[in-house]
């Protein structure tokens, strides 16, 4: 759906910037991508020249068969129709109500009032924001903004949602919903996501194949539980265990991702595997949310070496209530 | 200040005086509303011209183009308002047949403000969120969409500041162009106060003309503030 071959991407001011350094990659149709990486990677600019805000320096971009760097302006524009965009910062219009923001791309479109305002309420309604369709931005909440900007989105039935760093702003609640909506609306309607963020949370959430932006370098491409699990480059490391666990190091042999999914907490279980079973595992990372004091999320355990130990160990989680144990990689030798 | 006194019971008592005023309400009123009128769209049409060309603009124009714009503009900002105004006069007989009364003083009124707007108004849209403008490109407006359904209506509070600014700023200019020949309030105060060392008449003329910014400030803001609907 989308093909990035070779983009480059070099801001000449004072002093030339490289934000974007020969990116090639390839999303599927009705995938849900993930592009991470600290700030300042060229995350930003990178989605930026999938719909040509920015004008890669060099390298094509082709969306949905269509090469868009070999466009003019005019055909450009229709193109742009197919690809929809969210902000960090919502940028809904302040002086249209939501239902006219919902509506803008009907309007630019050139569609009928009549039929633009009743798809405009569909989508509030998808959204859930049926009742706020006369509210002004301005009256509504983070959360609620960004729904809002969502169903401005879909309005033109576009084939590709880019998200730079749509969630950002919100609370972790607020998050969690968007993420929700989003793998919603790409499960009922197909359309292919794209999502920009620097918090691995988000991607573990929602993406399948994820790629890993470093210095404006592509390091990284893959499926989201092996570069999760198992990160071949430095910077991947870093983003995935961002406490600074350096792998490599650690005595352990065997490294178990234990998912929580509201059963007691991570740090009595691990408590209570010394206690009860008198294994001593390391805390590799961790990724839990502790809500009324059930744990949901992931961890990333390190067994002993022995293997007995670590076979007991594993037994012993693995007959834990709301817990799901899967081996995530194999550290020997 | 006897004489002042008398003056003053001269005003109110005599039904001439009255007229005189009223006359002078009038036509300052006019011509400042017709004036503001052209102006304030000469003055859009610029500002719009200036952001949307500019080289990072939506639509940028060719840097001489811009150029000179801009040292046009800036011209016509710096000359002072009653030379300017005795440069365009000429104009005013082409275009009304006459260089005196209150239809004479339009043309120069709306040459000498229309820079001054286009600056004014420029600055307005310039603070336009520009995450806002990028939404709208990503969606696929045009540029001319852009300006239409984006920039102006997002603006719309900051404009009609921007035109009740203008406004004042004309009815200012208007009462000095009184003095040479322009009609209206000012020519009220020239012609029957200074003229004739009646200070009772320049003090009234100009307490209207105070009266008629007051008026024009408080209704500006009003709406200002009801258009806004990031204040809700
Ligand atoms: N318009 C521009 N002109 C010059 N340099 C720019 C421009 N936009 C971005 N850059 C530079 O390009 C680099 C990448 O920026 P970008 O915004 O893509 O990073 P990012 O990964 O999105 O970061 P963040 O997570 O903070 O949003 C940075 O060094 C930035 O300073
Ligand atoms: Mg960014």
């Amino acid at each position: 759906m989308i093909k990035l071959e070779h983009v480059s991407k070099t801001f000449s001011g004072q002093s030339e910037v490289h934000a974007v350094r020969d990116v090639s990659l390839e999303v599927a149709p009705g995938e849900i991508f993930g592009i991470i990486g600290y700030s300042g990677a060229g995350k930003s600019t990178l989605v930026r020249c999938i719909n040509l805000l920015e004008r890669p320096t060099e390298g094509t971009v082709t969306v949905d068969g269509v090469e868009l760097t070999a466009l003019a302006p005019r055909q450009l524009r229709a193109q742009r129709k197919k690809i929809a965009m969210i902000f960090q910062q919502f940028n809904l219009l302040m002086q249209r109500t939501c239902l006219d923001n919902v509506c803008f791309p009907l309007e630019i479109a050139g569609a009928k009032k009549e039929a633009a305002r009743r798809r405009g309420m569909e989508l509030l309604e998808l959204v859930e924001l049926g009742d706020k369709a006369g509210a002004y931005p301005v009256q509504l909440s983070g959360g609620q903004k960004q729904r809002v900007a969502i169903a401005r989105a879909l309005a033109s039935d576009p084939k590709v949602l880019l998200c730079d760093e749509a969630t950002s702003a919100l609370d972790p609640q607020s998050t969690r919903a968007i993420l929700r909506l989003i793998q919603k609306i790409n499960r009922e309607t197909g359309i292919t996501v794209v999502i920009i963020t620097h918090e691995m949370a988000v991607v573990e959430e929602i993406c399948q194949r994820v790629a890993i932006l470093d210095s404006g370098s592509l390091v990284e491409t893959g499926r989201v539980e092996d570069i999760f699990s198992n990160p071949q480059t430095d910077a991947g490391r870093r983003l995935v265990y961002p406490d600074g666990v350096a792998l490599e190091e650690l005595p352990a042999a065997n490294v178990v991702r234990v998912a929580f999914d509201g059963g007691s907490a991570y740090q009595p279980l691990v408590a209570s595997l010394a206690i009860d079973c008198g294994v001593k595992v390391n805390i590799l990372g961790a990724d839990t949310r502790n809500i009324d004091g059930k744990a949901f999320g992931t961890m990333l355990l390190g067994l002993p070496q022995d293997p007995a130990e670590a076979a007991r160990a594993l037994a012993y989680l693995r007959g834990q209530p709301n817990v799901t144990v899967e081996e995530a990689r194999d550290y020997h030798g | 200040m006897d004489k002042f006194f008398s003056q003053m019971t001269e005003i109110f008592a005599t039904p001439k005086y009255l007229g005189e005023f009223l006359d002078g309400i009038w036509e300052t009123a006019y011509s400042t509303v017709v004036s503001t009128a052209v102006a304030f769209l000469l003055g859009l049409v610029l500002a719009v011209l200036l952001v949307v060309g500019d080289k990072d603009g939506v639509r940028p124009l060719p840097t001489p183009i811009m150029k000179t714009l801009n040292i046009v503009i800036n011209i016509l900002r710096s000359v002072p308002f009653l030379i300017l105004m005795l440069f365009v006069l000429p104009l005013s007989k082409l275009l009304v047949g006459t260089r005196i009364g209150t239809v004479a003083s339009i043309p120069p009124l709306i040459v000498a403000a229309a820079p001054f707007i286009a600056r004014l108004v420029e600055t307005s849209l310039r603070e336009t969120d520009r995450g806002v403008i990028e939404a709208a490109q990503a969606m696929g407006c045009s540029p001319f969409q852009i300006v239409w359904k984006v920039m102006l209506p997002e603006c719309r509070p900051a404009l009609i500041s921007c035109f009740t600014t203008a406004f004042i700023t004309i009815l200012g200019y208007g009462a000095m162009a009184g003095a040479i020949g322009g009609g209206g309030l000012g020519k009220t105060a020239i012609n029957y106060g200074y003229n004739k060392y009646n200070y009772a008449v320049m003090l009234v003329a100009t307490v209207l003309i105070v009266i008629l910014v007051q008026i024009a400030q408080s209704i500006g803001g009003y709406l200002a503030k009801r258009a806004d609907k990031r204040l809700r």
